[in-house]
């Protein structure tokens, strides 16, 4: 189950925050769409939840869209490929698409180095 | 070419549903239109117009068939795309506003994703989807999908995505235009045409002695009948212009009124009516024999009845025509100040053949002319070979005379050529063939002017004397001198000559005239001398009469006298022999 995954409404009430223990403004704002509970979305949330708690503790925000439920957020966000997982914050934007099953692509991806 | 239909399925003979694509000349070769909610591939390089193909596509749908249309560019933002599109009179901004058109920009930039394990493009799908219902679009074009290669590495992926796209589409029942880049050996570079294969339509942008040509063609038409040639089209100012030349035919109405030639006596030539109206008309002569004086004193003719005519010229510009048929009496510029005359002027070699042609039908589209000149049809062959240009000029005539539109064509032919091949070998298209021959002879140039055909009519067999005056253009009857037509000045020479000897025929017959008086006067001057004799004898005569009478009466009385004294008879009557002569002559 993906938080917030089935409980957005609409507008920015879509984009439920999780993650509880972050601030206000992260420092790395992340948000990732998907288009129902489809277990390559459920792959991705696990596996970006993981890489996140690994490599960013405390320092990350994370956002679902389910643009099944939203379809207009798509636009915004040039979003083709789902699941696709957009870095809002720090700036530039990134886009990571696929299942996130590639951690070592995902750092690379998000610009992290591996906390090790 | 507006569908009367306009949104409505048609079924066609083989049971496709077409959707009438609006584009002009389209539908007809493809026998409708689009297959009706199914994806349609069109293929072509880089410049041959794919996007305005398919955004005409969209606009003509949401204007004229009442069917909204979802954009979605690979490529351009909606901006740029307004902008691009705008030169075409489509205002995608206003069809946006009355939600009959939505532009969705899809961007993919390689250097901002990372792809990590399975993905599908559901995003995309949703999008489109979310597109379609917002504005209940039925027509979508996708420009251009393999947009999706560059920016997306996992092909297999994409491969399955997209054919997983169209059949989405086909779900949909959107009908939908999906443009492609041309391959090296393959119809798109990505090989599309395997997904999306009910429809496939090829534009091409060829060069040939650097004029280039626009062309399309129907590659594939699955469960439908289509024009498999290739045909040219124009990006004008209205849209994609292409015209289905080859599906015209020859059955179309023919008109048995006449319109005048402009010259009246060659109106007496031909029957004494002129030209039939929605004919052709061919008039050819070598250099400086006056065929723009005949074409433009026959579009003179047609603005004078009030007709709209389009001038074109491909060898003088407009306003050089003007200048010089106003030495012959025709003004044609105030005729172009009234909107009843256009002048198209442009060298042959600045467009290919077909943009030439193309142009001729955009320009009598939007004139909307009752006759059309071209002058001279010969330069045509500058840019195209003649099998070329006898096929284009057929497909035009063949257009002009299902219009009813009178049409004439000057040509210009090298002295001593064949006749056949000088005109372009396009005779036979025509219905009234007039020649212009220079008749050269003692040491001066002069103007023929006869019928070689005219198909229709009975008409005359003589050669006239072409004469260019201030007036206009003057017919001349040619006297025959042994054998041989006589003009110019050997005509005014052979007319002196018939005049001197009327002359000396008249002085003949005043003298003869004159001696004859003189016979009659002498006559009844003799009458009247001898009638003078005559009453001079006469009463000559009469003073003889009266004389011997008086004295026979003397005598008589004497005898008397002498017998009354003898005592002798009575004298009888009868008894002088004298007296019946007196009696006589006292009558």
């Amino acid at each position: 189950m993906i938080p917030g995954g089935g409980k957005t409404r609409k507008g920015a009430a879509a984009r439920k925050k999780v993650a509880g223990r972050t601030p206000a403004v992260a420092e790395f704002e992340l948000r990732l769409y998907v288009a129902g509970q489809t277990s390559r979305s459920l792959a991705a949330f696990a596996n970006l939840k993981t890489i996140c708690e690994e490599h960013l503790p405390g320092r990350y925000r994370i956002e679902v869209v389910d643009l099944l439920k939203n379809p207009q957020l798509a636009q915004g966000d040039q979003i083709l490929a789902i699941p696709t997982l957009v870095r809002k914050l720090p700036e530039p934007i990134k886009k990571i698409i696929g299942d996130l099953s590639d951690t070592l692509r995902v750092l690379v991806g998000l610009d992290i180095r591996p906390a090790s | 070419m507006a569908d009367k239909k306009a949104g409505k399925t048609r079924f066609s003979r083989a049971g496709i549903p077409k959707c009438p694509s609006g584009i002009r000349g389209l539908d007809e070769i493809t026998g409708g239109g689009l297959p009706r909610g199914r994806p349609t591939l069109v293929a072509g390089s880089a410049g041959c117009g794919k996007t305005l193909f398919a955004m005409e596509f969209l606009v003509r749908g949401a204007l004229e068939h009442g069917e909204p249309g979802v954009f979605v560019a690979f490529e351009e933002n909606a901006r740029d795309l307004a902008q691009n599109v705008a030169s075409l009179g489509f205002d995608l901004v206003d069809l946006a506003a009355r939600e009959k058109l939505l532009v969705d920009y899809v961007s993919i930039d390689r250097t901002e994703i990372q792809e990590t394990g399975e993905y599908d493009l559901e995003g995309l799908f949703i999008r489109l989807g979310h597109a379609i219902d917002s504005i209940g679009a039925k027509r979508v074009v996708l420009d251009t999908i393999e947009s999706l290669f560059a920016g997306l590495s996992n092909e297999a992926i994409l491969r399955s995505e997209l054919r997983r796209l169209f059949r989405w589409l086909k779900g949909k029942g959107v009908t939908a235009v999906i443009t492609a880049e041309r391959g090296e050996n393959t119809i798109t570079r990505h090989g599309l045409e395997e997904y999306v294969a009910d429809c496939v339509i090829m534009l091409d942008h060829r060069v040939t002695e650097q004029v280039s040509t626009r062309r399309a063609r129907v590659v594939k038409y699955r469960g439908s009948r289509h024009e498999t040639n290739e045909f040219p089209f124009l990006i004008g100012s209205h849209g994609i212009f292409l015209v289905p030349v080859t599906s015209m035919g020859l059955d179309y109405e023919v008109s048995t009124a006449r319109i005048s030639t402009g010259i009246p006596r060659l109106d007496t030539m031909l029957g004494g009516k002129g030209y039939y109206r929605g004919s052709s008309i061919l008039v050819t002569g070598t250099p400086g024999t006056g065929k723009t004086s005949v074409a433009s004193t026959f579009a003179d003719a047609a603005c004078r009845r009030g007709e709209r005519c389009l001038y074109i010229a491909f060898e003088e510009g407009r306003e050089q025509i003007f200048r010089n048929m106003r030495s012959i009496g025709i003004d044609l510029g105030a005729w172009a100040a009234k909107g009843l005359l256009r002048v198209h002027a442009g060298r042959p070699t600045v467009a290919g053949l077909e943009t030439h042609i193309l142009t001729m039908h955009r320009l009598s589209d939007e004139f909307k002319p009752k006759v059309v000149v071209i002058d001279p049809i010969s330069n045509l062959a500058e840019v195209g070979n003649q099998v070329d240009v006898k096929a284009m000029l057929s497909r035009l005539i063949d257009h002009f005379k299902s219009n009813g539109v009178t049409t004439f064509f000057s040509s210009l032919v090298t002295r001593g050529a064949p006749e056949e091949t000088s005109g372009v070998g396009i005779s036979s298209l025509m219905d009234t063939w007039l020649q212009l021959e220079d008749l050269e002879k003692s040491g001066e140039h002069n103007r023929g002017l006869f019928i070689l055909k005219s198909r229709g009519m009975a008409h005359s067999n003589q050669i006239r004397e072409f004469l260019l005056t201030d007036r206009g253009i003057d017919l001349l009857d040619v006297p025959v001198s042994s054998g041989e037509v006589l003009m110019g000045s050997a005509r005014i020479a052979m007319e002196r000559q018939g005049m001197e000897e009327e002359r000396q025929g008249r002085v003949e017959i005043d003298r003869k005239k004159r001696l004859f008086e003189l016979k009659r006067r002498e006559k009844t001057a003799k009458v009247a001398s001898i009638e003078t004799g005559f009453l001079a004898e006469a009463e000559d005569f009469r003073e003889y009469l009266r004389t011997e009478t008086n004295r026979q009466e003397e005598a008589r009385k004497t005898r008397s006298a002498l017998g009354r004294a003898r005592k002798a008879d009575p004298v009888r009557a009868g008894g002088n022999a004298k007296k019946p002569s007196s009696s006589r002559g006292r009558r």
